[in-house]
């Protein structure tokens, strides 16, 4: 059986691939989503334009967006910088959650006391170790006992669910409101723990957005211009090569997971201080910002700073999901066009490898 | 004497196992053809939200339903493998990726929930159902009876598909090939094997039983629908596949294993045990953790391995 195309590998990967291909990716996802509206008898253009109105257009909308976007920056960063060097921590979810419980204790403990800076300051490193340690227990099983990372750190996310719930409804922990009897919430954290907003043109800038685009800048710093960074691009393409070289792998395997749990811990840090104000196990569950994340960097081909753009974007999408769900705007469709958005990201990809030819006779006789 | 707690648990422990045993059968197959499926979890979710709907529309007699729901279930799973299988070994993608897509395209907050929405699935219960049986009139039979003769039909035909798979794997010349091409497609290629059909029929074999174990969550174990129903059994099968090392017959008593942990939480609970419900939650996930670490230490790994070629693409060009 021959198939009528066939891949021919790519010499050398264009440059203009880098934007291309994400574009592309996304328009073929939009398609593919307009199918399954037609098909459930939805009007894609009606939806798509409902998505757009509420995702993007002024200032209200994109204040929104980029609200939304916020966390998914730093869960989109978390994916990047493992998967990188091919450790898919798929635990950025969990990992967000302990930023987030490990940023509500901070708060709750200093946020009475302390000036806000340092409050946001403290914060922010609390939910950095706790998410960075969180994942680090998927760093050690994965360098010691070479135990496959991607099932651990998303079996760590279920315990890290369960751990939240037991914090807020099933205990009178330090995490949870005592007045909140009934109705288990929550303790706030006060009003100087909270992080602050800038306006920019009209559109609201959370606190946390600055400190990603910073982390975003770090990350491509330390990945392009730094020895370590190149010591992980050698075990990303070879671990035998590294290993041969010299390179430590089994510690840079830690350090890579748990700079990547990091970063979703302060993602976490950043719904507790910019956002929720306190430690809110539902909604946190419900927003799934750790597996969104993956779409995000993936569909930012593990670039940081396109990271921070497509999170927007995404984040677009999201916000106005939340916005719009209702009797005719199903609850599923913003996960389905999420899923359909990865999709064609990967799908994507082959376009950077390879270029797709038609078959023709003489090429077989070629072959 | 059938009360006694640890018939109950024993009983539950296939009655909750079967739909584990059916998505890691599936993913055995899968990766016995050298493809990783990390979309288990959406894959099952679509086939029980196919399934329930089915159970729900579907006229005719009762029988006649619930046969066309497990058929639209395994259906649905097939097709969403289809898709895995096209991305994985025609377009040769990273299978690790290409497998959560599928995970987060088809579960819990994705498409499994927008049919759930569109259909309405969610909003009346699912009536026929597929019921646990009374084989031969020993259910009641001491110790036994719960545990052997009182499950659905789908567990007995669990325990013929061990047989049927083992043999198939291990005795038929379909089988070895099959291993050949997860082992080596190189060298399977260059047999005369096709490898391409190999990873495809494999593949969507694994779906649609991925598919068959949502059914099971949707028609035999909550009679109505909830989004994100399987919480997280797909992602337990897959470790299962390790558990089991690629073997039909061990996975199956891992399979009874983790059922155990998963209907512990309710056992004890029904019968006002003292133990935190959230350390039994967490039970089944951290055990997962447990004995993946212990599959996984160099000794485990030389004797029983992976398929040699699992999760790489398959390129005839560059041999």
């Amino acid at each position: 059986m021959r198939s009528p195309i066939r891949f021919e590998r790519r010499l050398e990967q264009p440059k203009w691939l880098n934007w291309a291909i994400p574009v592309v990716s996304l328009i073929a996802a939009l398609v593919l989503g307009a199918i399954v509206l037609l098909a459930t008898g939805k009007n894609p253009l009606d939806v798509y334009g409902r998505i757009f109105e509420r995702g993007f257009a002024g200032t209200r909308a994109l204040s929104g967006s980029i609200k939304t976007a916020t966390p998914l920056a730093f869960t989109g960063l978390c994916a990047a910088i493992a998967f990188r060097m091919g450790l898919i921590n798929i635990g950025g979810e969990g990992q967000f959650y302990m930023g987030a419980v490990g940023a509500t204790w901070a708060g709750l403990a200093f946020g009475g006391d302390l000036p806000t800076g340092a409050v946001v300051i403290v914060m922010a490193l609390s939910g950095m170790v706790c998410g960075g340690l969180y994942a680090a227990i998927v760093g050690v099983l994965r360098a010691k006992f070479n135990t496959n990372e991607i099932i651990t750190s998303l079996m760590m996310n279920y315990l890290a669910a369960i751990f939240l719930n037991y914090l807020i409804y099933n205990s009178t922990s330090y995490w949870r409101d005592p007045e909140s009897r009934n109705f288990p919430a929550g303790k706030p954290i006060s009003d100087r723990a909270d992080w602050n907003f800038y306006e920019i043109g009209g559109i609201k800038i959370p606190l946390a957005f600055l400190i990603a685009i910073l982390a975003a800048a770090a990350i491509w710093v330390l990945y392009k211009r730094t020895r370590f960074g190149f010591e992980v691009g050698v075990i990303a393409d070879s671990p035998k090569a590294a290993r041969y070289a010299g390179i430590r792998t089994t510690s840079t395997i830690v350090i890579v997971l748990a700079l990547s749990g990091a970063l979703a811990g302060l993602g976490g840090a950043a719904d507790v201080g910019n956002f929720r104000g306190l430690l809110d196990s539902k909604g946190l569950q419900m927003s799934g910002y750790g597996y969104t994340g993956i779409v995000v960097a993936a569909l930012a081909r593990l670039n940081p700073i396109s990271t921070l753009v497509v999170a927007v974007l995404i984040g677009g999408l999201t916000n106005a999901g939340f916005a719009l769900q209702g009797p005719d705007f199903p609850s599923g469709l913003v996960g389905t066009l999420q899923g359909l958005i990865l999709f064609t990201a990967v799908a994507g990809e082959v376009l950077v490898k390879y270029r797709i030819r038609r078959n023709r006779r003489i090429a077989a006789v070629a072959a | 004497m059938n009360s006694n707690i640890f018939v109950i648990i024993a009983s539950s422990a296939i009655f909750y196992g079967t739909p584990l045993f059916f998505a890691a059968l599936g993913g055995i197959f899968t990766e016995r053809s050298g493809v990783l499926n990390l979309g288990v979890e959406g894959t099952m979710l679509l086939g029980g939200v196919t399934g329930a709907w089915a159970s729900q529309h579907v006229p005719g007699s009762a029988w006649f339903t619930v046969l066309a729901a497990i058929i639209i279930g395994m259906a649905a799973g097939a097709l969403t493998s289809t898709l895995l299988a096209f991305l994985c070994v025609t377009l040769r993608t990273n299978q690790t990726v290409a497998g959560l897509a599928i995970t987060i395209f088809a579960g819990g907050v994705g498409l499994s929930s927008y049919f759930a929405n569109v259909w309405k699935v969610a909003e009346a219960p699912v009536d026929r159902q597929v019921r646990r049986l009374d084989v031969l009139g020993w259910a009641d039979v001491p110790v036994l009876g719960p545990i052997l003769f009182n499950q659905t039909i789908l567990t007995y035909l669990s325990w013929v598909m061990v047989v049927l798979a083992s043999i198939y794997l291990f005795r038929t010349r379909f089988g070895l090939q099959l291993r050949a091409v997860g082992e080596s497609p190189q060298t399977a290629d260059a047999m005369g094997i096709n490898v391409v059909k190999y990873r495809y029929l494999h593949t969507i074999l694994g779906g649609a039983l991925a598919g068959l174990g949502g059914v099971y969550y949707s028609l035999a174990i909550v009679p109505t629908w909830v989004d994100g129903m399987t919480k997280g059994a797909g992602w337990i099968a897959i470790a299962l596949v390790i558990f089991g090392f690629w073997r039909p017959s061990i996975t199956l008593i891992g399979a009874y294993l983790f059922g155990a942990l998963q209907s512990l939480s309710s056992t004890l609970k029904a019968r006002n045990v003292q133990i935190s419900g959230d350390v039994l939650d967490a039970l089944p996930f951290f055990m997962t953790i447990v004995v993946l670490v212990l599959v996984s230490t160099r000794f485990a790994h030389r004797r029983l391995g992976a398929p040699a070629a699992l999760g790489v693409p398959y390129e005839r060009e560059e041999r």
